[in-house]
């Protein structure tokens, strides 16, 4: 009965071998239409609608770090990016506690709940970045730890007996603050992203945005940008990872456009026209956080959080932790990397 | 006779007035023709508008011809001085001005010891006017010291950074440090407050020794006394630069345009929202301290 699918394969074979375009496929290439009016709806469709309230039992993780110099607005930013206070905001260092030697990871969790849909978040801060006076190589301790998840993922999997949903760690997306000077980027700006753009999804943002007046901001934009393509650095989304014409048009439309965000972070409320806002009260007006035409952070987070998110997850998985994967089994000799089990195996095989 | 009178007697008579008093008159006219000159050092990482407020505060255009490197060109980049000399010319005083600017200072991965060349620089000048002082012809001395060095603390960390830290304590000794919190519209009147007194804190647990505004005589009037105890208050300056001139309130003045609201950064004193101290930063530069930046400058501090 259901000759479509099968056929329509064999047109795209002979396709390959007969290199023309063919306007019209000599079998139409949805039959199904044609045999479903004979049955009636199927009901394929609602695989999507299983999905979802698969996903709404179990669940999701996400795990987004931030990287920068202190007092960039980090922690202000993910919690007004979540609407809660997920990540504890520094008030700097008190004299006791000392600025730390070296860059620390700081992983924090939480649980949070929307329309029924629960998100394990994961916040993971790296203070101590970019704060020494000498700051080589700072950004070693972070990319040990990005790898150090895709080690722990990589001997779930090839576990004998693993877990029916591995607990998944890896860092899903960096976001990478920028500091407002208005010039260029800062050479450490610029190591830190060329070693890291190529594990984990950076997405480049300008801190404290309402530093700069507008002409001020798109000049700066336009020229970390440059910058950032002069140096080969490929933020998310990357261009080679666009999947189709569609992905392509409204990624390339960001990436030229609108990256990187410039953002301004609150978690104060003001009065503004009768509405309470999220803002910054200064003596000479108030900065509205979710206002396009005052900073991006609604481009920001709706790019994060309402439109890539299940991208920046995939990426992660299919490309990142993929490269970790198959580099590490290639210096393994092809062989999959010895778990506690597999090797309390091999020696009792002995 | 008593040297203090400046009025003859009351009877229109000159009485006992010998006329000596005329002095700070005849040493302020040939002053006044010779001209005064100053050097003002501008210290902090790049991008905290130290180019911005020099021309703010002396209504230049200093850095016309200046090239903003990027970030790869830096990468390679020591920190240098350049020197930039201006002559102003107000109601008939004439200043030689001499900026001299640290470009590259904490812009660097590595800023390991990045401000031997801003000491360096000040020691020789120092040798300079040494050696000119003992030398035969006296007369026409070229006073090359750095009289002032305005330190920019950033606006965006908690305090002072290490690399501030470090920068005043290797120059305190050496320099008239002022410290400044650059870029100040960034942060609302709460936060100003709380980092000034967080960086006052720091400065005094650091040991660093800023240059403190002579007191001001005992016979000026109250008015002055307050104005420059709130000025002493106010340190570190929180500052705002501009290059611009934008239209508020039907006048045009020197300020930012942003979305929310107009910034006025204009320096002398202008109108401005208690609390903020943001227009006091040119007075001390150019106004009744100025002589006593001069001053430090000769003497240990």
């Amino acid at each position: 009965m259901f000759k479509g699918p099968v056929e329509s394969k064999n047109e795209a074979a002979m396709s390959e071998l007969v290199p023309e375009p063919r306007q019209k496929p000599v079998v139409p290439m949805k039959p199904m239409g044609i045999n479903a009016n004979l049955l009636g709806y199927i009901g394929i469709d609602t695989i999507i609608e299983q999905m979802r309230k698969k996903t709404m039992k179990t669940g999701f993780d996400f795990n987004i770090m931030v990287v920068g110099q202190s007092g960039l607005g980090k922690s202000t930013l993910v919690n007004t990016l979540f609407k809660s206070q997920v990540s504890r905001k520094s008030s700097g260092w008190n004299r006791e506690e000392k600025i730390p030697k070296t860059v620390e990871i700081k992983a924090i969790g939480h649980v949070i709940e929307e329309g029924g849909v629960k998100m394990k978040l994961t916040v993971i801060d790296t203070p101590g970045f970019g704060d020494q006076i000498n700051n080589e190589n700072c950004w070693e301790p972070i990319e040990k730890y990005i790898n150090e998840q895709y080690e722990k993922f990589l001997k779930e999997e090839v576990n004998i007996a693993r877990k029916k949903r591995i607990p998944d760690t890896r860092v899903h997306c960096c976001l990478y603050f920028i500091s407002p000077t208005g010039h260029s980027l800062r050479p450490l700006d610029l190591e830190f992203m060329k070693h890291l753009s190529k594990v984990v999804n950076i997405i480049p943002v300008i801190a404290k945005a309402d530093t700069m007046t507008l002409e001020e901001k798109i000049e700066f934009k336009q020229r970390v940008r440059k910058e950032l393509e002069v140096n080969g650095i490929e933020f998310y989304p990357q261009k080679e990872f666009d999947e189709d014409l569609e992905d392509k048009t409204e990624n390339d439309k960001i990436r030229q456009e609108s990256m990187p965000f410039a953002v301004v972070g609150s978690d104060k409320e003001y009065q503004v026209n009768g509405k309470r806002v999220l803002g910054r009260k200064t003596p000479w007006g108030i900065i509205e956080v979710e206002n396009l035409t005052h900073c991006e952070f609604a481009l920001l987070r709706d790019f994060v959080i309402r439109t890539h998110l299940q991208d920046l997850k995939e990426v992660t998985h299919n490309i990142h932790y993929e490269t970790y994967r198959a580099k590490r089994l290639n210096d393994n000799g092809g062989l999959p990397p010895m778990t506690a089990e597999t090797e309390e195996n091999h020696e009792s095989n002995l | 006779c008593s040297s203090g009178t400046r009025f003859p007697n009351g009877d229109g008579t000159d009485g006992e007035y010998v006329g000596f008093a005329t002095l700070p008159n005849q040493v302020h006219r040939k002053s006044v023709k010779k001209g005064f000159d100053f050097t003002l050092m501008v210290a902090g990482e790049s991008g905290l508008g130290k180019s911005t407020l020099v021309n703010s505060l002396f209504l230049t255009d200093m850095y016309r011809d200046r090239k903003l490197l990027n970030a790869e060109e830096r990468i390679t980049q020591t920190v240098e001085i350049t020197k930039h000399v201006v002559d102003i010319e107000e109601k008939g005083v004439k200043l030689r001005l001499t900026i001299v600017d640290t470009p590259g200072f904490g812009d660097a991965v590595n800023n390991t010891e990045c401000w031997k060349p801003v000491a360096d620089y000040i020691d020789q000048q120092f040798e300079q006017y040494f050696r000119d002082e003992s030398g035969l012809n006296r007369k026409n001395i070229q006073d090359n010291r750095v009289h002032c060095c305005i330190y920019f603390i950033s606006p965006f960390g908690h305090g002072l950074r290490p690399l501030d830290v470090e920068f005043m304590r290797a120059l305190h000794q050496r320099v008239n440090i002022v410290p400044v919190l650059a870029k100040a519209d960034t942060l609302t009147p709460s936060e100003v407050e709380r980092m000034k007194n967080k960086i006052r804190e720091e400065i005094d647990h650091y040991g660093i020794r800023i240059y403190q505004f002579p007191e001001c005589d005992s016979d000026e009037d109250e008015e002055f006394k307050l104005q420059d105890q709130a000025l002493k208050e106010s340190i570190p300056f929180a500052v705002i630069g501009s290059n611009t001139v934008v239209e508020a309130k039907g006048r045009r003045v020197r300020g930012r345009l942003y979305p929310w609201g107009i910034v006025e950064g204009n320096a002398m004193g202008g109108p401005v929202p208690a609390g903020t101290g943001t227009s006091r930063t040119p007075s001390p530069s150019c106004g009744p301290h100025a002589g006593g930046l001069g001053r430090g400058a000769g003497g240990a501090p």
